[in-house]
């Protein structure tokens, strides 16, 4: 037990939290973005997987070159967030049901492109990845710094405002001549961009793309984000805490403290399950999310 | 007390100045619906145009249209003597025209300064530069009288100042021609008052108001010129000068109208209804209703005087049961109904006509028929929970021809009707429960045409003379002078004054009320500037 | 009305069509030599029509839970899960129940047992939306992780049988007839699910309660004013939904393995959400769109060799896309009037 909390208490372990969290945290910040431009983005789970097939992909064409790698999976996140934008924003169909169609399409994708390219129906090949000490690598400062850039852009800036007036009340942005379609076609772009990085990050600090590697994180993030306020730093610190808890039961995992591993698996979600049943009623959702805007 | 001589009967010729806004021929259809029939209209520069009607004749629609909001299917637009090609909303804020919309276009959570520049923002080294826009707010505030704090958030302000942030809106865009929606729907009268010297000083600084209202008092007021629109056409065009309440209303409904309604005196029983000591919160965390007592007696129309955000939402929907009350009481029929689940306080005698039909009263896709048993449907259930269908059929049938509901077929899908008619279904409904003793009204005439009101105003007397103790909320004072028996005005979530028949028939008691209901204990201000 | 839908229908399916046209040809294959194998290997066997009603069964109930969600206005993403936790209760049912019950009392028992817990697994999300207004969508996908974890701890621990993912056999009794199709695993369930649809269509359409659900799913704040009971509806609905995807355990247990293993019914969960959607969420378009989904499922196992079956997922998908987007629509020419 003493060896256990050793081990918590370590810079190892601060390092694994951080490095867990970051799929997290980007995930909840392109959410964000999108959420307060007033579409709800269940999709993320769907485009992370995307993201972290198409960076192992990137990485395994380009032989590990992270440039290359994150790039492809920022393009995969983008282009799935188009269509999710063509099917909600365009067509404005219901939000829900294409994230959760979106999700299922990139659940089944993934792993007909497995097969159609490595012949395998689970695993990418084995890439180098971002190995070693996350604190040296300069892509974890570039991601950190992120969190900072996403909040002045969304508070201080005229496409945040606008991005904000959309999410709450479109018809006051549309009497102005803000085009509503418009920015929220950004704003997705934006967070498919940001998911897909996350989703890169996923492939890219373990060893390659696993089948359904993203495992549900797009939906925690999602609620990190109604967690957070839909502001982009909360959420962020609500990502901290599932990554926390992501990391530990994997720690628990390797020590035997009575638990058995498939119930200490499940922490994350009963995790997730709580706090949104003690949050929901403290925050306040842009006003116009889920609702397709249609002028007259 | 209308203004600029200038202005009047002569027209563009005299300042010199082409017409601030002109349509021709106009046509917008919505489906089966001629929302504005080949509408012609010239609003002259610097001066005062209403444009009046009954609801749904077809305002609003074509001032979307001139404001380049809407797309109108054929006709010309000009705006100050040039014609607009492809219309846009950009393109009428570019060329000078803005307009004020009836239900605030205003972001909550944004400050007055973000949304006021949204869509035009200015920028410092990439950001907002809030600090510029707040200044040059001030600058206008100052001149036209427009007080408002830059840095505060829309939610905070009162609708009488989150209005004038909307006015600020299309002036900081440098907007000459304003149009106003029913801007005077959610003011007290004094602010009223208020809003027509902002105008009035617009005007005299070379701006063009265009006026937008269905209240006959105000186009008295402050017009110079009025058009009159019926079912999607303009029926009439004339000069202020002359023109006296009944002309208009005339010009409006196409036949004489009464504007007060039969009513008998009342003959008032026990108490059925008692409220006691109402504690109630607001949807923002405020405190709604600070106290309130009162008691509606079976046979008599209470009225409940106030402006829209008093507390009178709260008060109708914690006698309902839709709103938690923090402490005190009510009793329906001496039962204590204060904690009780609401299908338990239309059980003990309630009725319940809402002030937003489509969103609490009716499943708009439901047909008239199972509008007409929604809320009481237990009563038309078997055993088993089976529904009978062949009852609810005959109820439908006999309510539709009693009720006089357009279409009449049963199986009609209640999303696809006029307001009036949609009302309708829910009077008809709620009077036709099983035992009815309280009737609870919000804004019953809300968005209704005048002959519909008439129908509703006439079973609101006949369910009052049938024994039941009526509570009237209403931001209709003139609707509340002819159908209430007792007044009460509400203030910030108070009681704040009480009037009995004797004192409500008297002749400024309206302009008594309107003073109350902006909580000034000496009306002596509001006296003097009085309309004769 | 009925037009509208046909034509949603009809614009989904063509995209389909057109997307797994695609996905076809970049693997190197021939559209119309896979479609007419998908065909042949299904409707054009007994052995394949059998196959084909044996999945339409647990589509048929997964289909209807998403629908009663629906009704009531919710999602629910998380028949897969209830569909794990009813079939593993029926499984563990009909293990231990003692070996002389008689068949349909031991059917009866475990079937019931299976919807019970499916109903569970169901209601929670559903108290948790009626009581702290928590998102159910998540909600739900967080069981279906959760869910398919507590029953591989429990089986692990308790009721594997000893170095294998599955659980004891069921009592012969409780085992459902086949239907004959050559070698198939079609049994009677089929009717069962069949009577199911029929009786949630006639509660949602003829008793007071389906009444008022619909009324919640169309206007929450309209039936909160009318009196109805919110968390009734939504606590009740989702209930309902988790024993419809519960009572899946009698095809695949009952009726086919005669034990629960691991990865039961693996996706079907998720097809019921297009099966609802496609089915427009009534009864009758969710049987026809169940026939279609069960032929795409078996078909796409035949052709597996020419095509990764994972094409039916990608075209499950595709079609709930189409199917949003056009009825969105079709929604926005209708003209809504209501304010003079």
């Amino acid at each position: 037990m003493s060896d256990l909390i050793d081990s918590l208490l370590s810079l190892t372990f601060l390092a694994q939290v951080l490095r867990i969290t970051m799929p997290y945290a980007l995930a909840a910040m392109g959410g964000s973005v999108s959420e307060r431009s007033g579409v709800t983005n269940i999709a993320l789970e769907g485009i992370m997987l995307m993201g972290a097939f198409a960076a192992a992909a990137g990485a395994y064409d380009s032989g590990g070159a992270i440039s290359v790698s994150l790039s492809y999976g920022m393009a995969a996140g983008i282009a799935t967030a188009a269509l999710y934008a063509l099917v909600v924003v365009t067509f404005k169909a219901d939000q829900i049901v294409a994230g959760v169609a979106i999700n299922m399409l990139a659940y089944g994708i993934t792993p007909y492109l497995l097969k159609m390219f490595y012949n395998s129906s689970s695993n990418s090949p084995v890439i180098e990845g971002l190995g070693g000490n996350i604190f040296a690598n300069p892509v974890f400062w570039l991601a950190v710094l992120l969190v900072p850039v996403v909040h002045v852009v969304i508070a201080y800036t005229r496409w945040g405002l606008r991005v904000r007036a959309v999410g709450d009340h479109p018809e006051a942005a549309d009497t102005l001549g803000v085009s509503v379609d418009g920015v929220r076609w950004q704003a997705v772009l934006c967070s498919g961009a940001l998911a897909g990085l996350g989703g890169a990050w996923l492939s890219l600090s373990g060893s390659g793309f696993v089948a359904g590697m993203s495992a549900g994180r797009g939906y925690i993030a999602l609620a990190a984000v109604i967690m957070g306020s839909w502001r982009p730093l909360w959420a962020c610190a609500a990502c901290l805490l599932f990554g926390f808890a992501e990391a530990i039961q994997v720690t628990l995992q390797t020590f035997d403290i009575g638990i058995p591993n498939e119930l200490v698996q499940t922490f994350p979600y009963v995790l997730t399950m709580i706090t949104l049943a003690g949050f929901i009623g403290r925050s306040r959702a842009p006003a116009a999310i889920g609702r397709p805007y249609e002028p007259d | 007390m209308s203004q600029t001589e200038a202005g009047q009967a002569a027209g563009a010729e005299t300042s010199g100045r082409p017409p601030a806004l002109e349509l021709r021929r106009v046509t917008k259809r919505y489906g089966a619906l001629h929302a504005n029939q080949d509408v012609d209209l010239r609003v002259e520069a610097q001066t005062v145009h209403a444009l009046i009607g009954e609801n749904g004749a077809g305002k609003s629609t074509l001032m979307k249209i001139a404001y380049g909001h809407v797309k109108a299917d054929s006709g010309e637009i000009w705006i100050k003597g040039k014609p607009v090609g492809k219309h846009s909303v950009a393109q009428s804020i570019e060329r000078g025209v803005g307009m004020v919309h009836q239900h605030f276009m205003l972001v909550g959570p944004l400050t007055v300064a973000e949304n006021v520049i949204l869509g035009r923002e200015p920028l410092r080294r990439g950001l907002l530069d809030l600090g510029r826009a707040s200044d040059e707010i001030r600058a206008l505030s100052g001149k036209f009288g427009l007080d408002v704090d830059p840095s505060a958030r829309i939610e905070d302000l009162s609708v009488g100042q989150q209005q004038r942030v909307e006015i600020l809106k299309v002036l900081w865009r440098g907007c000459d021609v304003l149009i106003l929606d029913e801007p005077t729907a959610v003011l007290t009268p004094g602010e009223v008052r208020d809003l027509f010297a902002v105008l009035r000083g617009l005007v005299a600084e070379g701006m063009t108001i265009v006026l937008i209202t269905h209240k006959l008092d105000e186009v008295l007021a402050i017009a110079d010129r009025v058009t009159v629109m019926r079912r999607g056409k303009v029926v009439e065009e004339m000069p202020r000068g002359g023109l006296s309440a009944a002309d208009i209303a005339r010009a409006m409904v196409g036949r004489p109208v009464l504007l007060r309604v039969e009513k008998g005196p009342a003959s008032p029983g026990d108490v059925v209804l008692e409220v006691r000591d109402l504690h109630v919160t607001g949807s923002r965390g405020v405190a709604a209703v600070r106290g309130i007592s009162l008691d509606v007696r079976a046979g008599e129309i209470l009225g409940i005087a106030g402006v829209e955000g008093n507390g009178q939402s709260e008060l109708i929907e914690a006698i309902v049961g839709l709103r938690r009350t923090d402490s005190g009481q009510v009793r329906i029929g001496g039962r204590d109904v204060t904690s009780a689940a609401i299908y338990r306080r239309y059980e003990a005698g309630l009725a319940h006509i809402p002030e937003d039909r489509q969103d609490r009263a009716l499943i708009l896709d439901y047909p008239i028929r199972d509008n007409l048993i929604f809320g009481q449907q237990r009563d038309f259930t078997w055993k088993v929970d089976v529904l009978d269908t062949g009852r609810i059929q005959r109820r439908a049938v006999e309510l539709i021809s009693q009720f006089d509901i357009r279409p009449d077929d049963p199986g009609h899908e209640c999303g696809d009707m006029s307001g009036g008619n949609q009302q309708k279904v829910v009077v008809a409904r709620e009077l036709s429960r099983r035992a009815p003793s309280v009737l609870l009204c919000a804004q019953p005439t809300r968005g209704v045409d005048i002959g519909a009101i008439e129908a509703i105003h006439r079973r609101m007397i006949e369910a009052r003379d049938r024994g039941l103790a009526v509570l009237l909320v209403s931001a209709e004072l003139s609707e509340l002078k002819s159908l209430a028996d007792r007044l009460v005005v509400i203030y910030k979530g108070q009681i704040v004054a009480t009037l009995d028949g004797a004192e409500l028939g008297v002749e400024n008691v309206l302009d008594r009320v309107g003073a109350m209901m902006v909580g000034a204990d000496r009306p002596t201000e509001e006296a003097a500037h009085a309309p004769p | 009305m009925l037009r509208r839908e046909l034509a949603t229908i009809g614009l989904a399916l063509l995209t389909a069509l057109v997307a797994g046209s695609v996905l076809i040809l970049v693997v190197g294959e021939s559209p119309l030599v896979v479609y007419q194998l998908l065909l042949k290997s299904t409707w054009g066997t007994r052995y394949g029509i059998g196959q084909v009603l044996f999945k339409t069964t647990p589509l048929v109930l997964t289909g209807l839970s998403v629908a009663v969600a629906f009704k009531v206005g919710l999602f629910n993403i998380g028949a897969q899960g209830q569909l794990v936790a009813g079939s593993f209760v029926t499984a563990l049912a009909g293990a231990y129940l003692p070996p002389g019950t008689p068949g349909p009392v031991a059917v009866v028992l475990c079937v019931g047992a299976g919807m019970v817990a499916g109903g569970l697994v169901g209601a929670l999300p559903g108290l948790l939306k009626a009581r702290y207004g928590a998102h159910e969508v998540i909600n739900t996908i967080m069981l279906n992780f959760i869910v398919s974890a507590l029953v591989l701890w429990a089986g692990n621990s308790l009721f594997f049988v000893a170095y294998t993912t599955h659980t004891k056999t069921v009592i012969a009794s409780s085992h459902l007839h086949h239907l004959g199709f050559e070698g198939s695993a079609a049994n009677t369930s089929l009717f069962f699910a069949l009577v199911l649809a029929a009786l949630v269509h006639l509660f949602l359409t003829r008793t007071r309660h389906g009444f008022e659900w619909r009324a919640v799913g169309f206007g929450q704040r309209a039936a909160e004013n009318a009196g109805v009971s919110l968390k009734g509806a939504f606590i009740g609905a989702m209930a309902l939904s988790g024993a419809l995807a519960g009572a899946a355990g009698a095809n695949y247990v009952l009726g086919y393995k005669h034990y629960f293993e691991r990865d039961i019914g693996s996706g079907v969960g998720f097809m019921g959400i297009a099966v609802a959607l496609l089915g427009r969420n009534h009864p009758a378009g969710i049987v026809a769109s169940a026939l279609l989904f069960a032929t795409l499922a078996h078909g796409g196992l035949e052709v597996s060799e020419l095509v990764p079956k994972e094409l039916v997922e990608i075209l499950q998908a595709v079609i709930i896309l189409a199917v949003a987007a056009a009825s969105a629509y079709s929604m926005r020419r209708r003209v809504r009037a209501g304010v003079d």
